[in-house]
């Protein structure tokens, strides 16, 4: 009797040593992944929710860096520039058993260029996709494209043969209405399969046993259990409770008390967003300032003086609660062309502040609109306010208008703002990025978010050209060249880079990725 | 009788379409759906083509219309969102919200009245007396307060309950699931339920107090004590019956705001009910999703109030003949 306890135990304990091993992952975040369909929506919880189940030809891995995926090499063609060649992995399997091969590949990214598709802005460059052989394919381009391995970080591969025969080849359409059924059921290459998922509630997702990865990863996470918590401290609570075990976006002001846990750490580093101020000092008058016939944005020294009077280092500390990394230009530290000379703060300077103020004949100060977000980017509102007791020292009285991100994005995208905070993200990671939306004069497809007015005829030739420079020494020598433009111009008034604040359970050894895109295929565990 | 039920009605669906007309004017003022949809890479002209594609350059009245037609006919368009029928997310989000309603209506009303009556008879005593003053706890902290300082007591102190979520659900037929045959389940509906019926619970608590105290001091009580009754037998089958008109016309009412109000709780706890959604809508200027779901609280009130109505005709006669008479006219 007594011999049958003692082996019981011991078989029980081999069990559960062995269940040791076997991790389960709960995740919470905010907001849930819009759909599992992987070309209906661009946004960034739906991508790294994908990313655990499905697999684009390379990505970023957890620092940021392009890593093959799906393609193993990947290279223009040495007789012609508008040709990309994609060497493929090879035996990858979909979670249903299918080859993944060289016609999924055109299959997938002509399914991503439909018109239903969100991500078809990432491919508008692509011409054609061509199938070489059944492990390499061909992408051409309209003219040469140095950055179309950028853009496919976020265009995910789908089995041909699983999504024709689901009838769900067009990509999801909110507008027309059905869900389809790629938009709830999921067959990728990724290291981890479907479960279950009910939106808004949770989805289930365990380890990929034939996954091609092995070996090449740590792969010790064997079941993802994400669910959304929308109020923060509820989220807080269900971490600091042991209910979940890795939270993306814990509110700035809890972070302290997670960190002061036993079984919790923080790991913190610099997110690809930066947020800046806009000025509109293209108008020969504003409409929401008190200056008659003229428009204070417009005179150089006016914009000089708020770029020293905003205290970025105060923000930092009382806004922000250090949680944040002060820059004196509007790109991320990742984003090819950023330079520590670039990034220095201005310093902030009152009195030289006032002195420009009177220089430029607004002694007297005049009174402007600011219209903020709050709901959109870590602490917008209270950023803004801050902002607006600095720039009053200085005489120019800012009213603040704040409003939830639905209603401040229009403004500026019907420009009908004149002084507002954005924030922006460097997908491509390369800074003719920031050029095109935000530089360019806002003309046709460029500048589409430009409010500032700012128009630059040999600004604009020199964006354009970055687009077909295949000689990266030139064409680098290029985007510095435009950013010493933009910078003595003060086209935008930078605040900071915000900063990403992972939690986590202690034992959790996992780095921040820079687009806030966990892979859980590269955490591990301390043993 | 026939002619002022009838009228009723008439009023009840002119009631909805009000408004369902006000709502669709404020959702202008709510953002544009559009901006929110496509990402940051959209250019103007995709804004363009999707605004008309989802028909949003209409006039308000045109899609009012179209709103209210095809409503008619039970669709209730698309969520801008998910991209999911409206009506088929609203049916999958109701289980969960009328069970939590359910469940925190009947702990509002148990110990709604039984507080009630404890305070009413025994009313210097030190119990009742720390009744009431919590009492006044539960009606005056705002419902979310409530809610994360239960939280941080049970689950991030005590540990005894979940923090959030509705767990341990079993599907029953094909369209309704339900969290209370397991008990991590019922774990997890517990302080959801607390939060939402507190507010209840105390109004039910002081109505039962007040109608008590007042029909205690009636002479039929005193006559009955007088003949000896046993005590319990007074309170209970005489007092207490007297006092319930009143309080179960409020426990009605108050069941259609718990079903629309539980927004906060919903939020606070991510409890998947039709509240979580609405703010979801909210967020992402889901216009379907947000004019389905007003309509569906206000056909709640308005389908509450009707009823109330008709019982009155039935229960009141003063009222049942001024009705006939007013028909006679």
């Amino acid at each position: 009797m007594k011999t049958r306890t003692v082996l019981t135990a011991a078989i029980l304990a081999a069990s559960l040593t062995s269940v040791g091993q076997a991790q389960t992952l709960r995740w919470a975040y905010s907001g849930d992944s819009l759909t599992l369909d992987p070309h209906a929506q661009n946004e960034g919880q739906t991508h790294t929710v994908a990313h655990q189940m499905y697999e684009p030809l390379l990505h970023r891995d957890m620092e940021g860096k392009i890593t093959p995926a799906l393609a193993t090499s990947w290279a223009p063609l040495a007789d012609n520039a508008n040709v990309w060649r994609f060497n493929l992995r090879k035996d990858v399997k979909f979670h249903g058993g299918q080859d993944f091969t060289a016609d999924d590949v055109v299959f997938s990214l002509n399914r991503a260029k439909m018109d239903t598709a969100d991500v078809k802005g990432l491919l508008t460059s692509i011409k054609e996709v061509r199938k070489v052989d059944d492990h390499t394919v061909d992408i051409e381009t309209n003219g040469p494209n140095p950055l179309l391995a950028n853009n496919l970080t976020n265009l995910f591969m789908m089995d041909e043969g699983w999504t024709k025969e689901n009838k769900s080849e067009v990509p999801q359409d909110f507008a027309n209405g059905e869900t389809t059924f790629a938009s709830a059921n999921a067959n990728g290459t990724g290291a981890f399969m479907l479960v279950s998922r009910k939106p808004d509630e949770k989805t289930v997702m365990k380890a990929n046993p034939n996954y091609w990865g092995k070996g090449t990863f740590p792969l010790e996470v064997t079941e993802i259990v994400f669910t959304p918590i929308q109020s923060a401290a509820t989220r807080v609570a269900a971490l600091l409770s042991g209910e979940v075990d890795f939270v993306q976006d814990a509110p700035v002001q809890d972070l302290g008390r997670v960190a002061e846990q036993d079984k919790l750490k923080v790991v913190t580093a610099p997110q690809n967003r930066v947020i800046f101020l806009g000025m509109q000092q293209g108008k020969a008058d504003l409409e929401t300032d008190s200056v008659e016939g003229k428009n204070p944005f417009a005179e150089k020294k006016v914009r000089e003086a708020m770029n020293i009077a905003i205290n970025r280092a105060a923000i930092k500390k009382v806004v922000m609660r250090d949680q944040s990394s002060p820059t004196g230009v509007i790109m991320p530290p990742f984003v090819n062309g950023w330079t520590e000379a670039l990034d220095v703060v201005p310093e902030t300077d009152v009195d030289k502040a006032k002195k420009l103020m009177a220089e430029a004949g607004y002694g007297d100060g005049f009174s402007i609109t600011l219209n903020c977000p709050n709901d959109r980017y870590i602490n917008d509102e209270a950023i803004c306010q801050a902002a607006v007791g600095m720039l009053g020292k200085i005489g120019i009285k800012v009213n603040l208008d704040a409003k939830p991100k639905a209603q401040h994005f229009p403004l500026i995208q019907n420009r009908t703002t004149e002084f507002y905070m954005l924030g922006w993200g460097v997908p491509t990671f390369d800074s003719h990025y920031v050029f095109n939306y935000l530089a360019h004069t806002d003309a046709d497809e460029r500048g589409s978010w430009n409010n500032t007015g700012y128009s630059n005829a040999d600004v604009d030739k020199m964006i354009v050209s970055l687009e077909s420079e295949v000689n990266l020494d030139t064409r680098n020598a290029t985007i510095a060249k435009i950013w010493e433009q933009v910078q003595s111009d003060i086209l935008y008034i930078p605040i900071h880079n915000q900063v990403l604040n992972w939690s986590m359970r202690k034992d959790i050894n996992f780095g921040v990725q820079p687009e806030d895109q966990p892979h859980f295929k590269y955490m591990s565990f301390a043993k | 009788m026939l002619s002022m039920i009838i009228r009723r009605i008439g009023q009840s669906i002119l009631v909805l379409l009000i408004v369902a007309l006000v709502a669709f004017s404020m959702f202008r003022f709510v953002g544009d759906p559009v901006s929110v949809m496509l990402g940051q890479e959209a250019t103007e002209t995709d804004r363009e083509m999707l605004r008309e594609r989802l028909g949003l350059n209409n006039s308000l009245l045109v899609q009012y219309g179209r709103f209210v037609g095809r409503a008619l006919e039970g669709d209730f368009g698309v969520s801008y969102r998910t991209g999911e029928s409206v009506a088929a997310m609203i049916a999958d989000r109701a289980p969960a919200t009328i069970e939590l309603a359910l469940f925190s209506g009947i702990l509002a009303t148990i110990f709604g009245i039984t507080f009630g009556v404890i305070t009413a008879i025994n009313r210097k005593g030190f119990f009742s007396q720390f009744i009431m003053t919590t009492s006044l706890i539960g009606v005056s902290l705002p419902t979310f307060l409530i809610g994360v300082l239960l939280i941080w007591l049970f689950s991030v102190e005590l540990g005894w309950l979940p923090s959030f979520g509705r767990s341990g659900v079993t599907q029953l037929g094909s369209w309704w699931h339900t969290s209370i045959l397991t008990l991590e389940g019922i774990k997890s509906l517990i302080l959801p339920a607390i939060t939402l019926g507190l507010y209840q619970m105390t109004l039910i608590m002081r109505l039962v107090r007040a109608e008590m105290l007042e029909v205690l001091g009636q002479d039929y009580i005193r006559f009955a004590r007088a003949r000896g009754l046993p005590l319990r037998s007074i309170y209970f089958d005489h007092a207490l019956k007297n006092t319930l008109v009143p309080v179960i016309t409020i426990i009605g009412l108050q069941f259609g705001s718990i079903i629309a109000f539980s927004i906060i709780t919903e939020s606070v706890f991510q409890w998947p009910g039709l509240g979580l959604m609405f703010i979801n809508a909210i967020y992402h200027v889901d216009i379907p999703v947000m004019s389905a779901y007003l309509v569906m609280v206000s056909i709640i009130f308005v389908a509450i109030n009707l009823i109330v109505d008709i019982l009155y005709l039935f229960i009141d006669p003063r009222i049942r003949d001024a009705a006939n008479a007013g028909a006679s006219e």
